[in-house]
Order: structure tokens, then sequence, then C-alpha cells
């Protein structure tokens, strides 16, 4: 849904790395992104190839590591993986959940020659 | 050659965030964040509270809409310094934004800063704005299962206003389960149920802020 200044945040922070290491062009992305973040890789992929023109990342492939939704029951303290936005322990039923995983956004590795 | 970055995408929305908390706190305004889905009542909640606090605060707003100036308007008829800001379609604000509104806010004379966000229960759970507490603003319409579609705004809200309590005889909202979806996500999240139109429960919000506030301006 907000892909855009996401993917305009990731630009800069492409840019920024591959700058620092008097890189000449950016190859390869390397992401990592959590389901609850909402963000759709091909609409990030879209963004990026559109607004990454005639800098040092334009051409750049991503690749996206997806973080399951996981959560851990207050009461009973079993961890799991949260399917289908269902926030209930399978083990005790209890709806007291801490998220665990899925809020994950970042930058994991960029590839440059 | 590879290089390993591990850094977070946001960073330097937080970085500008970080900021902001900076600014806010140097001159001892407290800021609260009202996220909600379109419709649910946040303009109707800040004018009741505006109304119930002015007395004892100096209040400044911050409206965030994708376009128009309506809710500023509302909010400026009532003589409180208001800064409407248009985000152009994004769904969110984000620090940056916070930080040029507060460029044009008389920040001297201010002891709360109330922020609507805009509209939308996904992203603003990402965009950090250097806020002291965020208040997610609910309606009896909008049905009992919400909780669980947005879990992470909910989980990270310190409090609920339900709002639009008059309407419960006419929808199936299971207030019991609002409830346990609520505190399930977000260990003693408070819950407010009030009704923007007849007043009732107001006063319980509004007396659960200004402590939020002392207790900030304390710290």
């Amino acid at each position: 849904m907000h892909e855009l200044a996401v993917t305009e945040e990731i630009l800069n922070l492409v840019v920024s790395e591959a700058e620092k290491s008097n890189a000449t062009k950016v190859k390869h992305v390397k992401l990592v992104i959590g389901e609850m973040t909402g963000i759709v890789n091909e609409s990030v992929s879209f963004y990026f190839n559109e607004i990454s023109k005639s800098t040092i990342a334009e051409g750049a492939v991503l690749s996206f590591r997806r973080i399951p939704a996981a959560g851990r029951c207050r009461d009973c303290g079993h961890e799991f993986e949260v399917k289908d936005f269902v926030w209930a322990c399978p083990q005790c039923g209890s709806l007291n959940i801490d998220i665990k995983a899925g809020k994950e956004l970042y930058l994991e590795s960029i590839e440059v020659i | 050659m590879e290089i390993k970055v591990l850094k977070p995408i946001l960073g330097a929305n937080d970085q500008r965030a970080e900021e902001n908390r900076g600014l806010l706190e140097k001159n001892k305004i407290v800021a609260i964040n009202f996220t909600a889905s379109p419709g649910a009542g946040k303009t109707s909640l800040l004018m009741a509270t505006i109304k119930a606090l002015r007395e004892e605060f100096r209040i400044g707003v911050v409206e965030g809409d994708v376009s128009s100036a309506i809710d500023a308007e509302t909010v400026s008829k009532e003589g409180i310094p208001v800064v409407q800001i248009n985000t152009g379609g994004a769904c969110h604000l984000d620090a940056t934004m916070l930080s040029n509104a507060l460029a044009n806010l008389p920040v001297d004379d201010l002891d709360v800063l109330l922020i609507e966000n805009v509209g939308n229960l996904i992203c603003p759970a990402s965009f950090a704005l250097g806020e002291h507490r965020k208040v997610l603003v609910a309606s009896v319409p909008e049905g009992h299962d919400k909780p669980h579609k947005y879990p992470v705004m909910f989980s990270e809200s310190d409090a609920v206003v339900l709002n639009k309590i008059d309407l419960q005889p006419y929808v199936d909202f299971d207030r019991d389960k609002f409830y346990s979806a609520v505190n399930g996500l977000r260990e003693g999240a408070i819950i407010f149920p009030v009704s923007c139109k007849t007043g009732e429960g107001i006063d319980r919000w509004v007396s659960w802020l200004s402590e939020q506030i002392r207790s900030e301006q304390r710290a």
C-alpha cells in the first residue's frame, strides 16, 4: 500500500551504501520483508525500476526474503506461525499473543561492481 | 562484490522522528498521534478533546489528509493553531512531514500537539513521527474484528478509543470480542468507549489523556 514511500527509502539507502564503497553500478539488492508490513514485492520492484533510472542502481535486480508472521502466547508460551491473520494460540486457544516476527523491513545486502 | 548492509529501510525516517522528539521535548510539548480508518471519528474526537482540555493546556493540531483542508478549517474555527499536511497521495504521515509542520507552529506557546494521521490502519504503523503516545480510534460500525485485521497498529497503540457507541443497538458489534482482541494484541491497552455525538465516555478519555500529558511534562 505504501510501497512508493518505502521504495524511495530503499533507493536512497542502496545508493548511499554503494557510493560509500566507490561502486560504479549496483547489480543486486537483497531485501528482508515481514509479512505484516503489507508490502507487496512486485510493487516495490515496479517502483524501483522507475525511480532508479539514471542512478547507479538502474537495472539492479531486487530479491526478497519474506518473514512469516509469528506470535508467542503469553499464557502458555507456545511460539507459532500466524496464518490467515488468526491471532489465537493453536495450543491453548488464548488470544493473548505477542507479535514475535513479521514486522521486518531491512536491506540485507547489495552486490556492486 | 557483495556488501552486507543490514540496515532498516526506514532508518532515515526513524532518525528524523528522533529529531522531532528532541524538538518537542526542548519546547516541553507532549505529542499524541491519532490513527484510525477513514470515518472512525478522529476529527470529532479531536474537537471534543480540544473543548475539554483547552482551559488547562495550550493545544496545537497537525491535520494529515491526502487532500483538502476541511479538517484544518474545522479546528481553526476554534482558534487553535493548526497546520494542514496534504500528503498528495501518500497514505500516512512521516517524520519529515511532521518536522515541516512543527516549523509552522508556535512551538514556544504549546503544551500539547494533537496529530491526526491519515485515515489508514496499515501504513502509519511503519512510520514513526516522534510522538509520545499513539491512540487508535476505532468505531462500532467498523466491526469487532478490526484488531485481528490490523494487528500491528493495535499492538503498538497505547490506548484505543471506541467511538460511536450510540450506534450499538443498530449493528452487530460484539464488545467482549473486541476487548479480548485488543487486550490480546497489546497487554494493558486501555479502551475508552465513547460517543462523540452524545458525549458519553468523553470525560473518562480526557481525564486519562490529561494524566498522560502531566506525567510526560514531569518526566
